[in-house]
């Protein structure tokens, strides 16, 4: 893993705001995250409504990963707090499934489908328990609800790109965690797999979980979530897509990087 | 070889060819068996090479500890002693590596690359000087780079066989984060596991083989019982846990017969020729293992090309144009498709209308199912009664007509 160079950035003189809310899934606080003295995320601040399925928007290197990803703890953040259900992030990971990307991992690597599902029970298997049969089962479950079971057995290196983002996502759901954080989950797979991906999305939410994705495909953020966060290295705007997924706001987001004729055909919000 | 070299090798083999013999080769057994699976993690995390700078680190450990072993007044030449400094400076070794390459901007390569060039010429610098040293001429600290079994005892084989043990201990403990970091490692930490601390056990491990193997196969060499053995394994499973036990295996049965080997000659240096046949290992699992091995993906290869030539040979048949491609013409020869003067067989011309008309049901089917599934299962190879059931097939036929008899073809002319 290449190791992150982080510098300080000036915080002081100013007070903590208050403690998120109490009933939000996830909430950042003047998060910043830097790889070598350059902010890619800078003061961040979210709170995500219960139950929502929120979409995390912005051009390239517009730091969506980064602030997922320090959010989590896997890269350091330079300032920030982190709060899951109330909690601090340590105390709250059991309720936390993280989907990343799918090309971070080496697909080569000696095992099979079942075994990486089984991973994500691994809070319970613990060191030495032994997989029993329920294990199994309840990971051949995970893989139906993907439309995966059939290939439960396959070594991952024989899966295409959509079947491997299904078996990582798979994986989380062997997890049971209430609040989901996806990495791109719909880059780069073919139709029928976005459509599975969707469908238990919106079971989740269905079961009153939570599920937070970098999404960078503008034609569907209004169909597939409800809440949406525009990030460009600062916050630009959040809340429900229905208000804050204007034109006015994207062009905020993408600069002179979006064409204005684009913006046009997208469902946006009626501002 | 002359038949004393093979009953001096299959008494070796036997543990019949005397005490320091079968101490040897349990001994090398023990710590190929540990080397092969904590070497496992350390290949799947992609990592080989950090074992390297750490083996080379250790140099410097073993000169200081017969200094100060020395000026205590002590015997410079005690084991334990000098395997202490040995992991103490490794230590220092693996930190300086992983140091440079979080907080400067040197890529970890570049890091294990210094320290392992700095830390054996410090090494050898200080054997040189132990050299001049009045205590230090017997010392025979440079038997540490490539091993030497000759004076081994008792007690060494029993450190070899209990830090070994640990070692094997330690991986069945952690296989389950060892296995998921070295997967993911950025949704084992996003997951609450600690990915510092399983490389710290991972690299624990390599440490402590590293250590126990100096006496054997020296600092030299152990990088290569740490690394061919997984090597080997993974071409024989797709499993994380069978890699583990196989690279053990392999490694044990490397040690073995290594230390046989050497046992049944004069001069026959053990540490290298564990490698050796550790590498004839490999090269066997290269060319002849199932699915990964050389030969098998030859032999698939081959299977393929054949299925595709087999494939056009028979519609430019059943199309009436010429075939000059040799191989497509020797395939079909061999099947009995056609006749050695090139005029198909009429097992050959059925084929072909079979061929031909399952093309026409495929072009039909394409345009009825208008369905990504199903049209994405063409590939001209696959049979059409894999994919489509039999009353899809009898719907297609009905669409197409009945077939049309055509006359005799030869192939290799223009009719």
């Amino acid at each position: 893993m290449p190791s992150a160079e982080v510098r300080l950035a000036a915080e002081d003189g100013r007070a903590m705001r208050p403690a998120a809310p109490v009933d939000s899934p996830f909430a950042v606080q003047e998060t910043t995250v830097s790889y070598g003295g350059k902010p890619v995320v800078f003061n961040v601040d979210f709170v995500a409504p219960p139950n929502s399925m929120v979409a995390i928007v912005g051009p390239n290197g517009a730091g969506k990963s980064s602030l997922l990803k320090a959010a989590l703890g896997i890269v350091p953040s330079v300032s920030g707090r982190v709060t899951v259900f109330g909690e601090p992030l340590a105390k709250a990971r059991r309720r936390i499934a993280y989907v990343p990307q799918r090309a971070s991992v080496d697909w080569d690597f000696p095992t099979r489908v079942i075994d990486v599902v089984l991973m994500g029970m691994y809070r319970e298997l613990g060191l030495l328990k032994l997989v029993r049969r329920a294990h199994r089962e309840h990971a051949t479950a995970c893989l139906a609800r993907v439309g995966m079971a059939d290939f439960a057995d396959r070594q991952i290196g024989q899966l295409s790109g959509g079947q491997q983002q299904r078996v990582f996502l798979a994986r989380a759901l062997a997890q049971g965690a209430d609040l989901y954080l996806l990495d791109e989950p719909f880059a780069g797979v073919d139709a029928a797999t976005e459509k599975a991906i969707i469908d238990v999305l919106k079971s989740l939410k269905a079961e009153r979980k939570t599920v937070i994705a970098v999404h960078h495909d503008l034609a569907t953020v209004a169909d597939y979530f409800d809440h949406v966060l525009l990030v460009n290295v600062r916050k630009i705007a959040d809340g429900p897509v229905a208000t804050t997924f204007t034109g006015e706001n994207l062009q905020a987001t993408y600069g002179g990087r979006l064409a204005t004729a684009h913006i046009d055909q997208l469902k946006l919000a009626s501002a | 070889m002359d038949t004393g070299f093979w009953q001096a090798f299959l008494a070796a083999l036997a543990l019949q060819a005397g005490y320091n013999s079968a101490l040897v080769a349990v001994g090398a057994g023990l710590l190929g068996a540990a080397a092969g699976a904590g070497g496992t993690f350390l290949f799947l995390r992609k990592r080989a090479l950090v074992s390297d700078a750490v083996a080379h680190a250790t140099l410097p450990g073993i000169g200081i500890a017969f200094i100060l072993m020395v000026m205590l007044g002590g015997e410079g030449r005690s084991l334990p002693g000098l395997l202490l400094g040995s992991a103490v400076s490794a230590t220092v070794g693996l930190f300086l590596v992983e140091w440079i390459a979080r907080r400067t901007r040197l890529p970890e390569d570049a890091a294990i690359g210094a320290v392992l060039s700095v830390f054996f010429g410090f090494g050898i610098v200080l054997l040189t000087v132990i050299q001049t040293m009045s205590s230090g001429r017997q010392a025979g600290l440079e038997s540490f780079l490539l091993g030497s079994t000759a004076g081994m005892l008792y007690a060494d084989a029993v450190t070899i066989a209990v830090g070994g043990a640990l070692c094997v201990g330690v991986v069945l403990l952690l296989r389950r984060p060892m296995t998921i970091v070295s997967f993911d490692p950025d949704w084992a930490a996003a997951s609450g596991v600690s990915v510092r601390g399983v490389d710290l056990a991972i690299m624990g491990l390599v440490m402590a083989v590293t250590v126990i193997g100096l006496k054997i196969v020296g600092l030299i060499l152990v990088v290569a019982l740490l690394i061919i053995p997984p090597v080997t394994a993974r071409f024989w499973t797709e499993r994380t846990e069978r890699v583990v036990w196989i690279a053990g295996a392999l490694g044990g049965a490397a040690g073995y017969l290594g230390a046989a080997l050497s046992a049944s000659a004069p001069d026959l240096p053990t540490g290298p020729l564990i490698v050796l046949v550790s590498f004839g290992l490999f090269m066997l699992s290269l060319l002849l293992a199932p699915v990964r091995g050389v030969a098998a993906a030859l032999w698939r290869h081959r299977r393929f090309q054949h299925d595709v030539h087999r494939r056009q040979g028979l519609l430019a048949l059943a199309r009436r144009e010429a075939i000059f491609d040799r191989l497509t013409l020797k395939v079909l020869r061999r099947e009995g498709l056609i006749r050695p003067d090139g005029v198909e067989t009429p097992d050959g011309a059925a084929q072909a209308a079979k061929v031909l008309r399952d093309e026409k049901r495929w072009d039909v089917a394409r345009r009825v199912y208008r369905d990504e599934t199903i049209a994405g299962r063409y590939d001209g190879l696959t049979s059409i009664e894999a994919v489509l059931t039999r009353d899809e097939i009898a719907e297609l036929d009905r669409r197409l007509g009945p077939p049309v008899s055509v006359g005799p073809r030869i192939a290799g002319a223009v009719p």
